[in-house]
């Protein structure tokens, strides 16, 4: 940054957006540990979540090297869809969506959660955490990025 | 901060959280397992399961299998050698757990098969034919029966035998012990009692051929 002075606040857009990132990748790393460590298999919806988390990792470093507030819509866009399939699915395993709206089919249930912390932290409720954390954090960037 | 660096670190650092977290994850596992198989040294000598090999045997294999289990399936004829080519040292052991949804029934048929004293002829047919009664892992007994007649059973003599309550006591047996070893998945093996370091075929054959140094 020193043939052009960056936009004000892109300082803070930067970092914004990199805590962003190592939210994606702590959550990536931690969904691969629950299915290839732990041998915990996913579920459809952990799969969809996936794939609106997983991009991440690769998406938001190319907007920080070199910065470029466009990465902005193209997280926003994935963490917005990724943070409802979340949110669907933490109403499911709490019993306010019925079960029989659940798409699981083959064995795996995504209702049934193996792994819970404290009696209340289910893997959906920390993606749901993760995405709503990381909108969070992208729309703070926006806001510092404008202008 | 160089910001490069910054990021270069954090990558590093997570990858790092991650593998040093698989280790010892991993470890702890075992060690819990190895646990659980030293006090409940009882499940691996259960009279009821069918055993092939030896009786005196000092080196036994205890397997866990789904009959729907593709894996199991391909480990089978590697098992069956390892019983053969260390002649009257090394015996297997099935125990049942049927994790496949429609497996339950099977695994009851399977069961009921020893009644007609065809039960190692009904793993093998059951086996070697999964693509025709297993399905995007769901297993169907309706379309286990025509393996089950070809590979010489009596299916009404079975279907009658499936009910028999020795039939479901075998079968919660066997889920009883996978719950007290922690197995939630197949095939998994224990070599007089010690579970695979990591699961494989080398793995097995290693442990197998330990033991039997060790006990022979």
């Amino acid at each position: 940054m020193n043939a052009r002075p960056p936009p004000a606040g892109a300082d803070a857009a930067w970092t914004l957006i990199f805590a962003c990132w190592v939210i994606a990748t702590a959550s990536t790393l931690g969904a691969l540990f629950f299915s290839e460590i732990m041998n915990l298999p996913p579920c459809v919806l952990c799969w969809y979540q996936r794939i609106f988390m997983m991009p991440l990792v690769v998406i938001l470093p190319l907007g920080l090297f070199p910065f470029d507030r466009g990465v902005l819509r193209y997280g926003l866009a994935l963490t917005a869809i990724g943070g409802l399939i979340a949110l669907y699915h933490v109403l499911l395993v709490h019993g306010v969506v019925p079960e029989s709206l659940q798409p699981c089919r083959q064995g795996v249930s995504c209702k049934d959660q193996p792994f819970v912390v404290a009696g209340f932290v289910t893997i959906p409720l920390l993606s749901f955490a993760a995405f709503t954390l990381m909108g969070a954090l992208l729309l703070a960037a926006r806001r510092r990025s404008h202008r | 901060m160089n910001r490069t660096f910054v990021f270069v670190a954090t990558a590093a650092a997570l990858v790092v959280a991650f593998v040093v977290g698989a280790i010892l994850y991993r470890s702890a596992r075992l060690e819990q397992q190895g646990a659980a198989a030293g006090a409940n040294a009882e499940v691996f000598s259960r009279a009821h399961a069918p055993t092939l090999g030896s009786p005196q045997a000092k080196v036994v294999v205890v397997e866990f299998l789904d009959p729907a289990c593709g894996t199991c399936a391909q480990f089978y004829p590697h098992v069956k050698a390892l019983v053969r080519d260390n002649e009257g040292r090394v015996r297997v052991v099935i125990r049942h757990i049927p994790l496949h949804p429609g497996a339950g029934d099977v695994a009851r048929a399977l069961e009921a098969s020893r009644k007609q004293g065809r039960y190692w002829q009904t793993l093998e047919a059951l086996l070697s034919s999964q693509d025709r009664w297993v399905e995007n892992h769901v297993a169907s007994i309706e379309r286990a029966w025509p393996v089950l007649a070809e590979s010489g059973l009596n299916v009404d003599q079975l279907k009658a035998d499936m009910n028999d309550p020795e039939v479901a006591r075998n079968l919660q047996a066997d889920a009883a012990d996978a719950k007290a070893l922690n197995v939630t998945m197949t095939p998994e093996y224990f070599v007089n009692g010690r579970p695979l370091p990591s699961f494989g075929l080398e793995q097995l054959r290693a442990l197998v051929a330990q033991a039997v140094r060790d006990a022979y």
